[in-house]
């Protein structure tokens, strides 16, 4: 087995990927991108591993994967020994490909805005920001009932899964694309738990949580 | 409604654009000192810079239609214009035409502060074990030793010399911990530059710029430098690690209050570490900037 990262240090959606594999304790090999500004993703060379021209890349021996999310979950099933990040339930299978989707549409928004106001990319700054607080005001307010119900995480499972992952990095990276999110306590908190999970690692703009206040 | 602009910083050179990004025939906006600009290249490769009217980005433009022009210079793989009438050359840094540089751009990068506030972080060695940990910090090495600050009357620049620190991973280039030494030169009040011990090649000093194009005075766009002994990375891994650097700096940048930086000594409490920042401000003060400062009041 050898894997290998296509990888770009700067994207919330490559660091998911390190995150995971932090996490499992997976070894892998990076071969870096330049994304910005080389837009080395739009090269022929890189086409031809991913014609839609995105990042991340992973490949398993002769297995080309693409897409942050589906990556996940392959490296869930594969590699999972606890079976607890990618659970084989269906119903919370179906939880966890739905929050995948929100992952996806914290990309188009709250990434969007960082692209936009960090990387010159021509995204309409008010609109992804505005899409941001609404997808944020909806996750505190499951994460904060979900407190009062002794869940900690995103699905109903008393632990992480990939879809904590999958939310993580663009809500972290939010304020670099000018969304504050001093408005979402419960969401705020809930970013503490996932950077105190053993073995998380960082990526630059996202730092260690400090110690958990003991009761 | 944003201050004046002084004449001083109106009649700078100031950095809008990494020249082999700009796209030939195809048109870049962007925004100086509150001023929307439109810049393209020619088919000679040449940069074009304008005040941008309605334009938008993307547009095709053939660059000989441009009739009104502002001054250009290209210097460091980057372009330059000014608002006013240049008075000064630009400052020199001679190691980048030394043949076996790799010289590069590492991406100009919009951040949320003034441009003298992100030049000051540049400075500021006080913070590398804590925001760059493992790479050119590491606790419990925390010491800012002492060091030597002047401003050069001659090359009216301020200088810092003998700074000295312990460093994980100083390069790419490096494969062990090292103290490194660096100087520092602040040529340009939106510009730094700074040479630090080459982990490949003892009697040379790796250089690295930043260049911040004011854009407001609230924000502006880095635009990063890197000017190497470096017989073994590629491009693109030299880029990575400055950009893991700078990415790892945007947050802390991002969120200095206020924005802009102030000049009255008394306005925030300064440690010895900061000597360099306290000559900063100081010349600053001197030479009369007041856009992206809090002038001390007179």
């Amino acid at each position: 087995m050898a894997i290998t990262l296509y990888d770009f240090e700067l994207s919330g959606n490559c660091y998911k990927l390190r995150l995971l594999m932090s996490i499992l304790g997976l070894p892998y090999d990076i071969v870096p991108v330049d994304f910005f500004p080389g837009r080395e993703h739009k090269a022929d060379w890189f086409l031809r591993l991913n014609a839609f021209g995105q990042l991340p890349v992973l490949k398993d021996d002769d297995l080309v994967l693409s897409d942050s999310g589906a990556i996940l979950a392959y490296l869930a099933k594969k590699y999972d020994a606890s079976g607890q990040w990618f659970p084989n339930d269906p119903a919370i299978t179906a939880e966890i490909l739905r929050w995948h989707a929100v992952a996806d549409d914290i990309t188009s928004t709250s990434s969007a805005a960082r692209l936009a106001l960090g990387y010159d990319y021509a995204f309409d700054i008010e609109k992804s920001q505005n899409g941001a607080h609404r997808i944020f005001r909806l996750i505190d307010e499951h994460l904060w009932f979900g407190e009062r119900e002794g869940r900690d995480w995103l699905c109903s499972p008393s632990h992480p899964t990939t879809a904590d992952i999958a939310c993580f990095p663009y809500v972290m990276l939010s304020e670099e694309g000018g969304i504050s999110r001093q408005d979402y306590p419960a969401l705020r908190r809930w970013t503490d738990r996932v950077r105190r999970i053993p073995g998380f690692t960082v990526m630059s703009g996202i730092f260690p949580a400090g110690p958990a206040k003991v009761d | 409604m944003p201050n004046a602009i002084d004449p001083i910083t109106r009649n700078l050179w100031h950095v809008v654009a990494a020249t082999n990004e700009l796209p030939i025939g195809l048109i870049e906006t962007t925004l100086l000192l509150d001023t929307p600009l439109a810049l393209t290249r020619g088919n000679d490769g040449e940069p074009v810079v304008w005040l941008r009217s309605d334009e938008e980005q993307g547009d095709e433009i053939d660059a000989e239609t441009i009739v009104e022009r502002l001054p250009v210079r290209t210097a460091y793989g980057y372009t330059w214009t000014c608002l006013g009438t240049p008075t000064d050359d630009l400052f020199p840094i001679p190691e980048f035409a030394e043949p076996d540089r790799v010289n590069m751009s590492c991406g100009s990068i919009g951040i949320h502060v003034s441009a003298p506030r992100a030049v000051e972080n540049f400075l500021d060695m006080g913070h590398f074990p804590y925001v760059h940990t493992d790479i050119l910090g590491s606790e419990p090495h925390t010491e800012v030793k002492e060091y030597d600050v002047e401003v050069s009357e001659e090359r009216d620049e301020v200088l810092a010399t003998r700074c000295r620190f312990m460093q994980p991973r100083a390069a790419k280039s490096a494969t062990q911990a090292m103290e490194v030494e660096y100087v520092y030169r602040v040529p340009h009040p939106y510009c730094a530059v700074l040479y630090k011990s080459c982990p490949e090649d003892e009697s040379r000093r790796d250089v690295i710029g930043i260049f911040l194009q004011p854009m407001t005075e609230e924000r502006c766009r880095a635009h990063l430098l890197q000017s190497m002994i470096d017989s073994t990375s590629t491009i693109t891994d030299l880029r990575r690690f400055q950009q893991t650097i700078f990415g790892q700096d945007k947050p802390i940048l991002e969120n200095q209050y206020p924005k802009k930086l102030p000049l009255d000594p008394r306005a925030e409490t300064p440690i010895r570490a900061d000597k360099s920042a306290i000559a900063y401000r100081r010349w600053l003060s001197q030479k009369g900037i007041t856009y992206g400062v809090i002038p001390q009041a007179s």
